[in-house]
């Protein structure tokens, strides 16, 4: 309020009114949005939160991007599978097609093959937007699998995440089931007989089969009801779960704020990175709209599913090659894989483990065993304390070698579900592939653990060497009696810190089986158990390198290796102090960068913990 | 530390764990040096938005102006719908030109110094945890739910069965009970076998030569209310063999004169069991690859299914025509609990 102003009645009324003078400290610009946040403030009380949420700090990798693409993705699903929705006819009702695509003219066809049609050839820009939902539906699906494959290996289930990867385990089993009613729908010969092997393992259900399949398509396969089923699911009830689910992952994420890796400058009470308000919202928003341009190119570019070159669904013809969509590859694969002796009689009944197994139980068996990994990992190593900071996958060989497991094992059903394929391209027997595969998918996994974790070993070896003995320069230096050595640069503080900094566990111990009074404890058999696993878990651990460690290597290069090795090699003799501290192996070094030496050379001695 | 040699053993001075040296210092872009590169980097930027308009504008003249049927040889994929590769290459430029103009722009303008945000445990505190415990107590005590145990045991039946109307709505309007449908088909005694075309038409014994393959449907069965059903369950393949190769009597004796009759429908999951290799007389579903081989009354030989391929029993007609001369023995299609 200006002084020179007369005062007027009213005025009064008028004392909280936001005038520019009040907040003009910048430009218009600014006291113009704040009079408009001011008026949304006076009635929703948000200028706190808003201001909380534009200066949140995310952390920055590219590994962090893979959620992102499952998010962007879904959104796009939901914008084409809106547009979508308004030419589509989800009935099953016959009708002679006589659209402008010549090939089909007056075949008789389900109206909702016959509005696929249309919106293929006659709904101007209606394949675009087919085609784009449909591959923004693969890469929804591709990418929320990678993003589980980072959570899993960077340990970012850990304590208080658990909740949020359970979450996310269900959202991606929704994600593929909403990806099988989906492409479903068209009712083309593809997935009409997609959906025959479907009334197909609902069959085998022990017991209620026959019923199942009956009240799902509602009477004898495949009827009328099942499009009209599908649609509501596809375009309803299961959008309104992952998005109702999705929104909790998004809070939670919010609430927990993002884990971040390892690094100088990273604790697990900080999160380092940049603000949402401008910089994420520039990348973020940016990518957005990244992810859709390129699936709006692929669209383009590649033909995905066209359903007008298999026509409409008809029970008996021939459809060789037919592969589902790749995120149901694992169970078509399952189904390919598991032996056929395994239905059997029961007195007067079938029981069809040939089909159950593969089609109904792997699914849900392989989500749960998903699901509860974080609470089996946290009850075999006892860590019950919160983790903000990512695992190096190297430093848990244990779960990087059972998550490359798990993968390989899913690898192999997924390879199994083009078994046909790779017979045709390769010229090669199919019984051999099958049989092949199904010796494999028992052999490959623990193969592939036990590789997997050795791999992780030697990289954190190979870490271990690094920080004790430099990085190789390329420098080859020849001494005055002609030997040859590699200089090797000692790592910067930086850089070494993130190969230092991870946590040295041990496995958890049984107490002792005598008490302080000579009385025998028990210790139960879940006790007894969870001690072996958790030694399992931590067996040949490769500690992170210590201080201690780095001065000894830097006093003498050969003391660790004769540590591990339990023999002095003893031959790294380098006079030359022009040397000292480069050369391979760290022989004699001591340069003057050197924080940790060890007082016994009489160096001040250096670091946080050094005072008497 | 003993075991790392004497020399540093008791080594005070020496701390347990590295400890961690703070955020490295921060290395300048050249934009934000260099006022000419801070330049350059805005012009790469509006270049971007730029280009986005131009393809939205490429975009909305394709829309109008390229008829949807035109066909064109585009270089690398072939014969394409022109209208479809302009619209989605349009559509997806303009989308990608915004994305990287804005990834751009904050890569190289916006402020690139990280910062620090203090993480606090998700634990409340003790007091508030209390609170908490103590409020529901107290509200649990204060509805008497413990003390009057009727009201408390009366609520919880009226919660429980209060869902099931809802759920009875729902399961008893879903379809049909299958009762024998599962075990019954479109098949009866004396129906013709009649070429799975749009214009079916029966089959002479005579036009069924070695080694050829008819995919066969029964008579009428296109005049049937529930066409694709019938279909679905009576779909049947019929097949020339020589009749030496026949191993099993049963399956000579229901042919004719080496012609065989099977269900098409796979015992595993209900494919198509159409691919016929002539040489070795095996039968393969497309899908997961059961083999049934016709010469051993279309027994699995390999793959997932365990059940051999349902037989139908054929013969001739007085003017030389297929038919059936029994419905199927058994259920066809896969299995189910109740067929035995």
């Amino acid at each position: 309020m200006s002084p020179q102003a007369t005062p007027k009645g009213a005025d009064s009324l008028r004392a909280d009114d936001v005038t520019l003078e009040d907040i003009t400290e910048g430009s218009k610009a600014k006291a113009r949005a704040g009079s408009l946040a001011g008026w949304l403030d006076d009635r929703t009380n948000t200028a706190r939160p808003t201001s909380y949420l534009l200066k949140k700090v995310f952390p920055d990798h590219w590994s962090f991007m893979l959620g992102e693409i499952a998010m962007f993705s879904l959104i796009i699903l939901l914008l084409t599978g809106t547009i979508l929705t308004f030419w589509f006819v989800p009935s099953a009702g016959r009708v002679i097609y006589n659209g402008s695509y010549v090939p089909l003219k007056g075949i008789p066809m389900s109206e909702a093959f016959k509005s696929t049609v249309d919106i293929s050839f006659d709904v101007r820009g209606g394949l675009i937007v087919r085609q784009i939902h449909h591959w923004s539906a693969l890469l929804f699906t591709v990418s929320i699998s990678v993003h589980m494959f980072r959570v899993f290996f960077t340990g970012a289930f850990r304590k208080p995440r658990e909740i949020n990867w359970v979450i996310g385990t269900i959202l991606s089993l929704l994600a593929i089931n909403e990806g099988f009613t989906g492409y479903s729908l068209p009712d083309d010969l593809l997935s009409g007989t997609g959906l025959r092997a479907a009334e197909g393992f609902m069959q085998s259900v022990p017991v209620l089969g026959s019923y199942l399949a009956y009240f799902v398509f509602g009477g004898a396969f495949p009827g009328e009801a099942i499009i009209p089923r599908l649609f509501t699911v596809h375009v309803l009830l299961l959008p309104a779960i992952i998005i109702g689910l999705f929104t909790a992952h998004i809070v939670l994420v919010a609430v927990h704020k993002h884990t971040q890796y390892p690094g100088p400058g990273k604790t697990n009470d900080n999160v380092v990175g940049y603000p949402f308000m401008p910089v994420y919202m520039a990348k973020a928003g940016g990518f957005f709209f990244v992810v859709f341009g390129i699936t709006a190119l692929m669209a383009a570019l590649v033909t995905i599913n066209p359903i007008w070159l298999y026509g409409p669904y008809d029970p008996s013809p021939v459809t060789a090659g037919s592969q589902p969509d790749w995120y149901m590859g694992f169970a078509d694969g399952a189904l390919r894989l598991f032996p056929g002796f395994t239905e059997f009689n029961v007195f007067w009944f079938t029981l069809s483990l040939n089909v159950f197994i593969p089609s109904l139980v792997v699914m849900p068996l392989i989500y749960t065993i998903a699901g509860v990994y974080p609470f089996i990992e946290s009850w075999v190593t006892g860590d019950k304390r919160e983790h903000h900071l990512l695992d190096r996958p190297r430093n848990a060989p244990t779960r990087t070698g059972l998550g490359v497991m798990a993968i390989s094992f899913y690898l192999i059903l997924f390879v199994a579900a083009g078994n046909d394929l790779i017979a045709i391209k390769l010229g090669l027997s199919i019984n051999d592939i099958t049989q092949t595969l199904q010796v494999m998918l028992l052999v490959v996994p623990p193969l592939a653990y036990w590789v997997t974790k050795r791999i992780c070993m030697s990289l954190q070896r190979r870490d271990q060497d690094k920080v004790l003995h430099g990085r190789e320069s390329g420098r080859v230096v020849r001494t005055a009696e002609g030997r040859f050595f590699e200089v090797h640069e000692p790592l910067p503080e930086h850089e070494r810190w993130t190969l230092v900094q991870q946590e040295i566990l041990t496995p958890l111990q049984l107490t002792a089986r005598v008490d302080e009074n000579g009385v025998r404890r028990k210790s139960t058999r879940r006790e007894r158990l969870r001690a072996k696993v958790s030694s399992f878990y931590f067996a040949d651990g490769v500690a992170a390198v210590t201080p201690a460690e780095l001065a000894a290597a830097h006093h003498d290069g050969s003391a660790r290796e004769a540590i591990e090795t339990g023999q002095d090699s003893g031959d790294h003799d380098v006079s030359d102090p022009a040397w000292v501290g480069q050369l391979h192996g760290g022989a004699d070094e001591r340069p003057e960068t050197d924080a940790y030496a060890s007082d016994e050379d009489g160096a001040e001695p250096a670091g946080p913990a050094s005072a008497p | 530390m003993s075991e790392h040699g004497t020399e540093i053993e008791g080594s005070g001075g020496i701390p347990e764990r590295f400890t961690n040296p703070g955020l490295p210092p921060h290395v300048s872009r050249s934009a934000d040096l260099d006022e000419r590169a801070a330049h350059r980097a805005e012009r790469q930027v509006a270049t971007l938005f730029t280009l986005s308009m131009v393809a939205t504008v490429i975009f909305l003249v394709a829309y109008f102006s390229i008829d949807q049927k035109t066909y064109r040889f585009i270089p690398g994929i072939g014969q394409a719908n022109l209208s479809n590769v302009v619209l989605g290459a349009s559509l997806g430029l303009s989308l990608l030109c915004i994305g990287l103009g804005a990834v751009h722009w904050a890569r190289t303008l916006m402020p690139d110094t990280e910062v620090a945000e203090d993480r606090h445990p998700q634990r409340s505190s003790d007091e508030a945890r209390r609170d908490a415990v103590e409020t529901l107590a107290a509200g649990g005590t204060a509805s008497q739910l413990g003390r009057r145990p009727l009201v408390k045991y009366a609520v919880g039946g009226a919660l429980a069965l209060v869902a099931l109307p809802q759920l009875l709505v729902l399961a008893g309007g879903l379809g049909p009970l299958p009762k024998a449908d599962l075990s019954t088909t479109f098949w009866r005694k004396g129906m013709r076998l009649m070429r799975d075309n749009p214009t079916p038409t029966p089959i002479k014994a005579s036009d069924v030569t070695l080694v050829s393959v008819f995919h066969v449907m029964p008579e009428g069965i296109d005049k049937s209310p529930h066409v694709l059903e019938e279909k679905g369950k009576a779909a049947v393949i019929l097949i020339g063999i020589d009749p030496a190769l026949i191993q099993v009597p049963k399956e000579r004796d229901w042919g004719h004169d080496g012609i065989v009759a099977y269900s098409k429908i796979c015992t595993h999951v209900g494919c198509p069991v159409g691919l016929y290799e002539h040489r070795t007389n095996h039968l393969l579903c497309p899908c997961h690859q059961s083999t049934f081989d016709v010469a051993q009354d279309c027994k699995v030989i390999f793959g997932p299914a365990h059940r051999p391929l349902p037989q139908l029993q054929i013969t001739v007609d007085a003017e030389g025509y297929l038919i059936a001369a029994a419905p199927f023995q058994q259920p066809v299609g896969p299995s189910f609990w109740e067929r035995g």
